[in-house]
């Protein structure tokens, strides 16, 4: 029920490997946390790959909002990768499809990051 | 506590995220039984979901001195589902849209749009205290799975 999260580098760029449910409570948290750690580490371009993200609840997308615009206020750039249709649908009725930068493919999510 | 009335079957749950769960589970298993495709089990259970967090969190505050109410019942024609908080009331026509420009960025405030967008009807009833939010899938509108 609950969501994973792995990190991994790759060419400057942290991504994020999301997996389970990112819900109201734990989920939610998960993914709060880890942006917070990553910020405050220095690392400031994000990729969160939601491939493995088989729901999303309201609270869920609050924080994937949220860590948007964190990362953002604070000179960065997150972006989003592998959307599930669910997850992509959810997106486009919340009028947040064209919000996020929203990738398919890693390598050129990696390079659509400014350095 | 459990209380079974032909198909109508309801539940009263402490304010908790378990109750939350377990709300969205039941809604689950009913929508799987009405025979409904999968598209359409995922925008009940979710519809369901939200308006259990909703009673929960904005309703209840997670005070273990109230509870949460969830009925659940599929009339032959709908599934019919009613939670219902003990909490201070929510008129919905104060709730900010979410698809406006200047709250598209808001970290809240898209559940009972989600509520809306997934169920043919949504009702709201003021109890003084608390809320009763009625969803309704018609049956004859949601696709079934086979």
């Amino acid at each position: 029920m609950s969501m994973k999260v792995s990190t991994r580098q790759v060419d400057g760029i942290t991504i994020l490997d999301l997996s389970g449910r990112i819900t109201l409570g734990e989920g939610s948290v998960q993914l709060r946390d880890s942006v917070r750690d990553l910020l405050s580490k220095g690392s400031k371009h994000i990729l969160l790959n939601l491939g493995d993200v088989n729901y999303i609840d309201s609270s869920g997308i609050g924080e994937l909002v949220s860590a948007y615009t964190t990362v953002r206020n604070q000179g960065g750039e997150l972006k989003l990768l592998n959307l599930t249709k669910k997850v992509h649908d959810l997106l486009q009725i919340t009028k947040l499809y064209t919000v996020f930068d929203i990738k398919d493919d890693e390598a050129s999510a990696i390079a659509a990051f400014k350095s | 506590m459990t209380e079974s009335q032909a198909s109508r079957i309801s539940y009263t749950l402490p304010s908790s995220l378990e109750s939350v769960d377990r709300v969205e589970q039941i809604a689950e298993e009913l929508a799987k039984k009405a025979g409904i495709d999968e598209d359409e089990i995922y925008r009940v259970t979710m519809a369901v979901r939200e308006a259990a967090v909703n009673a929960v969190l904005h309703g209840n505050s997670y005070d273990p001195e109230k509870s949460v109410t969830a009925t659940f019942e599929n009339t032959g024609n709908a599934l019919v589902i009613r939670i219902t908080d003990q909490g201070k009331g929510l008129d919905p026509d104060t709730l900010p849209d979410p698809l406006a420009p200047e709250n598209l960025l808001r970290g809240s405030g898209r559940g009972i749009f989600l509520i809306r967008s997934f169920m043919d009807e949504v009702h709201f009833r003021q109890l003084h205290p608390g809320t009763e939010l009625t969803l309704i899938k018609n049956l004859g509108t949601a696709q079934t799975g086979s």
